[in-house]
């Protein structure tokens, strides 16, 4: 059931990514990148962390994909594929690039996961590890600093954001 | 369930979020890329909590996850302000600072 769940979800994923990188129009490609997030969600439930998922959802799909979506039609822009496509020389060396970092991680992963004597499966779902009470309990405990620093930083954010998209401070 | 499979689909996500970094030029579709990138390694983190039935890999996703949404705001601002002055959002053409 999970291997069947885990390669569906895959190609959701991966299906759906390729279409975001590809697609012309940047409303479709954040459409895409909801679904990619939604799959993104479905792996989270299936490695027993229910909390990560439902967060995910919320903060991606629920609020950053909303912010994404606003500015696109905020700005108007106009679709013009002269401009997107860019100087052939620099999207070959984009190509070539992208090629040797696939190929990095290809050979860096098979020297990974070659016989290192560490189990290489995931053990049977243990519904305790994952749960919101595990995970609040460390985080208003052993994490507390972390935790008041990231609201720190969200502060900041929020005022950066304001500050930044204010047309005139007076 | 193999976790290097986990591994190599969240290796294929990150090698798409770094395809769309590197050949597109809308800024705004740069971002999206830059988020999947972001996924890319939380669902690296879950896995590995899953495997080693530990729990400071999911702590660490809820950090990223903050990282991530003052980043977007912050981006998504700069989009604006940049918008506001230049009227686009093309990379190419945000040629200030090249000498």
């Amino acid at each position: 059931m999970h291997e069947i769940l885990f390669y569906l979800f895959a190609l959701i994923a991966v299906a759906s990514g390729v279409a975001m990188v590809l697609h012309r129009n940047p409303v479709y490609s954040a459409i895409f990148l909801i679904v990619t997030l939604f799959a993104f969600a479905g792996f989270f439930v299936l490695l027993n962390a229910p909390f990560v998922a439902a967060v995910h959802v919320i903060v991606y799909a629920g609020a950053i994909m909303v912010l994404f979506l606003f500015v696109i039609m905020l700005l108007n822009l106009k679709r013009d594929p002269a401009r997107e496509a860019g100087k052939v020389t620099r999207r070959a060396i984009g190509v070539i690039l992208v090629l040797a970092f696939i190929v990095e991680l290809g050979a860096l992963l098979f020297a990974a996961t070659a016989n290192n004597g560490v189990s290489n499966n995931i053990p049977n779902a243990n519904s305790l590890v994952g749960s919101t009470e595990v995970i609040g309990r460390s985080l208003f405990t052993t994490y507390l600093f972390p935790f008041e620093v990231a609201s720190i930083l969200l502060l900041v954010g929020m005022v950066g954001a304001i500050v930044l998209a204010k047309r005139k401070l007076e | 369930m193999p976790l290097s499979h986990y591994l190599i689909l969240s290796a294929i996500m990150f090698a798409i979020g770094v395809a769309g970094v590197l050949l597109r030029r809308n800024a705004i579709v740069i971002f999206m890329s830059v988020e999947l990138m972001l996924n890319a390694v939380n669902l690296t983190f879950v896995a590995f909590a899953a495997q080693l039935n530990n729990i400071e890999g999911q702590i660490f996703v809820f950090f990223v996850m903050v990282v991530a949404a003052a980043e977007v705001a912050i981006g998504l601002a700069l989009m604006v302000a940049i918008f506001r002055v230049r009227e686009t959002v093309f990379v190419d053409e945000l040629n200030l600072m090249k000498w």
